[in-house]
Formats: C-alpha cells, sequence, structure tokens
C-alpha cells in the first residue's frame, strides 16, 4: 500500500531528513511473459490510460512500456496549457471532459498536480479576428462550456501590461476567455498517474523499447523489445511523434507527420502576469509558472523531424511577437529552449481507436496540444482497449474520418495555436 | 536551421524555402479515379510515410527565384544528401 501524500508526511518525512520516502513506482526488473493489456509509450496519455484502465475498468495486469524514462519526452516538453475552447462539437465535448478530470485530479490521484484555474485569453487583433472569435465564442457557450468575450478596456485591467495602444504594431480588438482554463504542472501530471497506476498493479517498464510486434492472422500477441518478447492480450500504441514509426512496425499507414514543436522559459521574474496570453495571429502563448519563469510556445517547424531540435527563426519569430505584445518583456533574459517531436494530422485533431489489426489500438496525432487532453484523453482510451468499442466521445476520432470523410477540421477552428 | 541548396541559386538559408511535405505521390489518373475506393482515396489524400530516416521532399524557393525541387533530406540528423528536379524519381541511396 502507497504511503498517503499529505501535510503530515512531509513533516514526518522532513524530521528523518527526507530519508524515508516511499519509492513512487516500482521498477520491475523481470517483465512478466505476459500481460492483459501492454501500453506502449509512458508519457502522460499511456500512463493515464493505464491508471483508468485499472481504476474504471479492473483490468490490473498492465504494462507500460517506455523507451527512455517517465517524463521524458513531450509530457515534460511542453508548456502545460489547459483549455477547452474549441469549435466543433466533437472537439469541445473532449477536451471539456478532459478539463472536468483536471478539475479533480490532485484528489483524485493524490498528488498535486498544481492544476491553476488562471483563465486563458486568445486575443483578436483584427476584424475577422474578432468575427472568427465570436463565433468561436458562442459555439462553445452552445457546448455548455465557459466562455466570454472581452473588450479591450477589459483586457488592459486583467493585463496592463499588455500593449493595447491603437498605435500597437497588432492592435488588440478583443479577446476571448475561458475563465477555467489555466495551467497544470506536467511533470507532476506524470508521476501522479504513474504512482497511481503503479499502486494499482501496473508494471511501469523504463529503458524498455519496442522494435516489433508479433502478429498472427491479423490478431497481436505481444510486442519485441530490447528485453524481450513480452506477450500481450490487447496492446495500445501511445507514442506521439514515434506513431507512424510503430504503425509501420505494425504494418499500417497514418496521416501523420511528425514536426519539431520549440518552447522556451525565460530568466525567472517577480510575478507579472496571471493569466495565460495566446495569439493566433501573431502566434505566441505565454504564461508564467510559479517559479517566475515566462512559459512560451508558438508553432511547428514546418518540415518533417525525429530530432528534438527545430530552427532557431522560429524561436526569433516567437520572441518579436512576444515583444510587440508586451513591449516590458523586451530586456528579459531567456533560460532554456527545446524542442519535442509532435504527430500532426490534416485536420489537428487526434486519431483514437481501432487499427487494422485486431487487438492492437492507437491514440495518437494530437499534435501541438496533447498536454491538455491527457486525464481524458487516457480515459477514453481506456475505455477503448478495456471494451473493444471506442468511448462515445472518442468515436468520432476513429482512424476511418479519413476514408468517410468525417474530417474535424480543427485547424482553422481552433485558431491554430495550441 | 537547415542550409538549402537551391539548385538556381545555391546555398540559402531555410527561412527563404516553404516546405512543400512528401514527394513522389502521384495524383491519380482520370481512369483510376472512377474506379478507386474511399480507402484508396484516403491514401492518397493523407497517409504519409513520415520515414524515421531519409524523406524524399519537395521545397519551393518562396522568397527566391520560386521554383519547386526534390530533397532527399534525413529526418534525424537533418543532412541534406541530394537535391534533385521535380519529376525525377527518387534517387537510390545507401541506407545510412
Amino acid at each position: 500500500m502507497k504511503q498517503n501524500y499529505s501535510i503530515f508526511s512531509l513533516v514526518r518525512n522532513a524530521l528523518s531528513y527526507h530519508q524515508g520516502w516511499q519509492e513512487a513506482w516500482r521498477s520491475p526488473a523481470v517483465p512478466k511473459p505476459e500481460y492483459d493489456v501492454i501500453i506502449i509509450g509512458g508519457g502522460g496519455h499511456g500512463l493515464a490510460t493505464a491508471y483508468y484502465l485499472a481504476k474504471e475498468h479492473g483490468i490490473t495486469n498492465v504494462a507500460v512500456l517506455e523507451k527512455g524514462w517517465i517524463g521524458g519526452g513531450n509530457t515534460g516538453r511542453n508548456t502545460t496549457i489547459v483549455r477547452s475552447n474549441y469549435l466543433w462539437d466533437e472537439s469541445a465535448h473532449l477536451y471539456e471532459h478532459s478539463l472536468k478530470l483536471f478539475e479533480g485530479l490532485t484528489q483524485d490521484l493524490n498528488y498535486n498536480v498544481m492544476f491553476s484555474q488562471r483563465g486563458l485569453m486568445n486575443l483578436a487583433h483584427t476584424q475577422h479576428d474578432m468575427q472568427a472569435l465570436r463565433r468561436r465564442v458562442y459555439a462553445i457557450q452552445l457546448n455548455g462550456i465557459d466562455s466570454e468575450i472581452l473588450t479591450p478596456a477589459q483586457i488592459k485591467e486583467m493585463v496592463p501590461i499588455l500593449d493595447c495602444s491603437s498605435s500597437a504594431r497588432y492592435p488588440i480588438m478583443g479577446a476571448s476567455l475561458q475563465r477555467r482554463g489555466g495551467v497544470a504542472r506536467h511533470d507532476a501530471v506524470a508521476w501522479g498517474f504513474a504512482r497511481k497506476a503503479d499502486e494499482r498493479g501496473v508494471d511501469i517498464l523504463q529503458n524498455t523499447e519496442v522494435t516489433g510486434f508479433k502478429i498472427v492472422n491479423g490478431v497481436v500477441k505481444g510486442v519485441e523489445t530490447n528485453r524481450g518478447f513480452i506477450g500481450g492480450k490487447k496492446v495500445g500504441i501511445v507514442v506521439a511523434g514515434h506513431s507512424g514509426v510503430m504503425a509501420g512496425l505494425a504494418g499500417f499507414r497514418l496521416p501523420v507527420e511528425s514536426h519539431p514543436l520549440q518552447a522556451l522559459v525565460s530568466e525567472p521574474i517577480k510575478p507579472i502576469l496571471n493569466t495565460v496570453v495566446m495569439s493566433p495571429q501573431v502566434h505566441v502563448y505565454v504564461s508564467q509558472s510559479d517559479k517566475g519563469e515566462l512559459v512560451l510556445g508558438a508553432g511547428i517547424d514546418a518540415y518533417t523531424s525525429y530530432a528534438q531540435v527545430g530552427s532557431p527563426f522560429i524561436i526569433e519569430n516567437q520572441l518579436n511577437a512576444l515583444t510587440d505584445l508586451f513591449p516590458c518583456f523586451g530586456r528579459l533574459r531567456m533560460l532554456r529552449q527545446w524542442g519535442g517531436i509532435v504527430d500532426t494530422c490534416p485536420d489537428a485533431s487526434p486519431i483514437i481507436g481501432k487499427t487494422p489489426v485486431e487487438n492492437l489500438f492507437l491514440n495518437c496525432g494530437w499534435g501541438t496540444g496533447g498536454f491538455k487532453a491527457t486525464p481524458g484523453s487516457g480515459n477514453v482510451f481506456a475505455h477503448t482497449i478495456a471494451t473493444g468499442e471506442p468511448h462515445k466521445l472518442a468515436q468520432p476520432f476513429a482512424l476511418d474520418r479519413f476514408t468517410t470523410g468525417y474530417l474535424i477540421d480543427e485547424h482553422g477552428a481552433a485558431g491554430v495555436a495550441h | 536551421m537547415l542550409l538549402i541548396s537551391c539548385p538556381h541559386c545555391g546555398p540559402r538559408d531555410e527561412h527563404e524555402f516553404a516546405y512543400g511535405h512528401e514527394a513522389h505521390i502521384a495524383r491519380p489518373t482520370l481512369d483510376q479515379q472512377n474506379t478507386m475506393s474511399d480507402a484508396e482515396w484516403a491514401d492518397y489524400l493523407f497517409m504519409r510515410k513520415n520515414p524515421k530516416g531519409v524523406h524524399f521532399e519537395r521545397w519551393v524557393h518562396a522568397r527566391g527565384c520560386r521554383q519547386w525541387f526534390n530533397v532527399a533530406r534525413h529526418t534525424v540528423t537533418h543532412e541534406i544528401i541530394k537535391v534533385y528536379p521535380m519529376g525525377e524519381p527518387a534517387p537510390k541511396l545507401e541506407q545510412k
């Protein structure tokens, strides 16, 4: 049984110089010969899937295979934004499901994921931006999700450091605001899911890379790894940027291209920004972490890549955008920059569901916006794997939508930035 | 940052170029179009190779001579292995 984290456990462990903490999850030396479910990919989505499989479907003979270490991929490389302000019904319902799970996640996991609903603002800079923004806000409201329109005066009051003057290079004409949106601590989300999944019996196997699938008569029987063959009655692929590689090993094609997405943080400063500000047109999004660093992101590099680095001019563009919107950040120094590999779909919506191989399931294509979906994605994917049929929220996101033509085109609809 | 050798203008910074994604995807002929299934259309329109390794792709010198050309580029090292004209088949390369 896992020790409960609380103020009392903190005090107790402080008395023994923090030497007595229990390990957060086991590292089994040898994998079992067969699991009921194998999840490939120990990022947030994979760990959440394992957790909900155990918690909601009673399937505990589960392995999560991670080729690196927990939280070392995109889970630890994103800008931690959580929101559900999507135009299309399918996306709105899926991301709202995730946002609602985020609201109770700290208690559910007994792990402080530092979910801070500080509000999320999308700026509009032209008449056309404003028209699209109004349409989006009204659609979101019709789906029962909180969303409102702010005037420039209201924006100025909320974020005084924004350049709201009429002489600004990109004049601010209005904004949409989702007050329930915000940020969460990305590492904590991964660690919290890992710890609770482990508590329910899930084996988390780090440094275990999948090198092939064993498929007999169109049915998956297990995976080949650098630690030998591991049998699995069902297998879920949740590997973000490497989805195309995994699909290639299993013998089918995906409508996915992998691109670098870069982000960066500034040196820490005193509290100055108490909300998330996104500008899809000038293209930057920024929030301030609890440590005081500004966390910045923008768009993907154009070319396909698996290298976890991007081109510096992409960063230059996003810093230009930042200093245009916030002139007072002009002298700020940047501390760290990194890239992650994101799997983008033609319609900028994820793929969740079955594959051409029986008992092999797929959860990918989250592109630039996967973090916000972590609990929701794991929740609906666990249902899909456990029952063999798609969760009702996941159904529209099946791989066959590219054949039926029922795309969920969020490219323009979600306002580009994710 | 990639340094791309435009066949017409020589080596230039990546930001002068625009990316044209996977090369050598042939548009179905009119005859094929009349008999193609939805799955075949999906394959042509959406499915991509997305290799971890050498990728054959198109670039256009958008802020230069505005000519299109093909590039063989490694998607892990970003090394540009070959630049070759549109219409030419993908070169045979030693696998790295």
